[in-house]
């Protein structure tokens, strides 16, 4: 059963995401962006479905376990597209947009794999431990190649800060997820804090991502190298 | 063991995005020039030291908050404690990583004195809108 702070949490998280939309709405960035803004979308829709399976069937239910981890398998998935036009942000005067697709789909491919690789030997319920398995693998994914994003980025001496900041929080969020996992396989826990961590850690990206939208105009820039830990 | 590698490797490039989170937040405010009055009031004219920062602090949380800047502000502080970590202790044996941290510090106080310029026109703003209604 959930309490008071895990639906206080999970409505601040919600409310964020759809602050997001309407920043990017208000500032003209929501095609600019359209896939982060649809990862937005897909994140109030998966919580809004959450919210009604729970009403329905309760927190122990199966159908609310089987849509949790097929849905957050999905916005994963979704993630790591929105990382990819990033991608295609930084590397758009180059016109790689075809390669980038595709590598990120030959990564994707990868990342399955070794996953069913990984649970292949599991005799029951195979599906659900892969679509674990792969989520938390492309959250590994995702932050080592926010990582190569962002080297990119300082290499290219990419200038626009709002830019800079979508990627520099989306690398926060990847690390501290992926961080979380590693510390709750490592310990093989299931405290309490690896329940309530993980929600505020989402409700990070929203906040990131809606102040990005809503304090900087996409014409501010900076100098990427002042921002490194070793500056250049 | 593969999840121990993974942890480190998160943990690294969890503070490097940390780090450079916390600065691009403070780039922007750092092209900001101080009112007069700000400077009168923090003592700070172009540049700010790091131990003008808990000063700062406690003239901005006299003021109303403001929702748009709570964020950057909390994200800010534990950037200044992280350095303020390093300088009791790696800054010790490494002096490049002293001068650094000093710098760093500086930098969360000018946007400490940014921010606490904010939230002053915010009450500014919301007394007059108060006085017209």
């Amino acid at each position: 059963m959930l309490g008071p702070y895990q639906y206080t949490v999970w409505l601040i998280c919600t409310l964020l995401e759809v602050a997001v939309l309407v920043c990017a709405f208000k500032k003209n960035a929501l095609r600019r962006y359209l896939v982060l803004n649809i990862y937005m979308a897909a994140s109030v829709v998966v919580s809004i479905g959450r919210f009604n399976i729970l009403r329905h069937s309760g927190y122990d239910s199966r159908e609310y376990l089987y849509f949790y981890y097929y849905s957050d398998f999905l916005l994963t998935i979704l993630l790591f597209f929105a990382l990819t036009s990033l991608y295609s942000h930084i590397f758009a005067e180059l016109e790689v947009g075809r390669y980038v697709r595709t590598g990120a789909l030959v990564l994707l491919s990868g990342t399955a794999l070794f996953s069913y690789g990984v649970v292949h030997q599991s005799a029951t319920r195979l599906v659900t431990h892969f679509v674990v398995e792969i989520s938390q693998n492309l959250y590994f994914v995702g932050l080592v190649l926010t990582y190569v994003l962002w080297a990119a980025v300082l290499k290219l001496r990419e200038t626009r800060t709002r830019l800079i900041q979508l990627i520099l929080s989306t690398g926060l969020y990847f690390s501290m997820f992926a961080a979380n996992y590693a510390l709750q396989n490592l310990y093989q826990s299931r405290a309490p804090i690896f329940e309530y961590l993980p929600q505020l850690i989402g409700c990070f990206l929203p906040l990131s991502w809606a102040y990005a939208f809503w304090r900087l105009p996409e014409d501010a820039r900076t100098v990427p190298s002042r921002l490194a830990m070793v500056p250049r | 063991m593969m999840a121990g590698i993974i942890l480190a490797c998160s943990v690294v490039l969890l503070l490097q995005f940390f780090v450079s989170y916390c600065r691009s937040l403070i780039t922007a405010s750092s092209r900001q020039v101080l009112s007069p009055e700000v400077q009168d009031v923090t003592g700070i004219q172009r540049t700010a030291s790091g131990d003008d920062y808990k000063r700062v602090m406690q003239l901005l949380q006299l003021c109303p908050e403001r929702p748009e800047d709570r964020n950057s502000i909390q994200a800010v502080s534990a950037y200044f404690k992280m350095l303020n970590c390093l300088r009791s202790t790696v800054a010790r044996i490494v002096p490049s990583m002293q001068a650094w941290t000093d710098v760093e510090r500086g930098h969360c106080a000018y946007f400490a004195a940014v921010a606490l310029e904010r939230r002053i026109s915010f009450s500014r703003d919301m007394l007059a809108q108060q006085m017209d209604a």
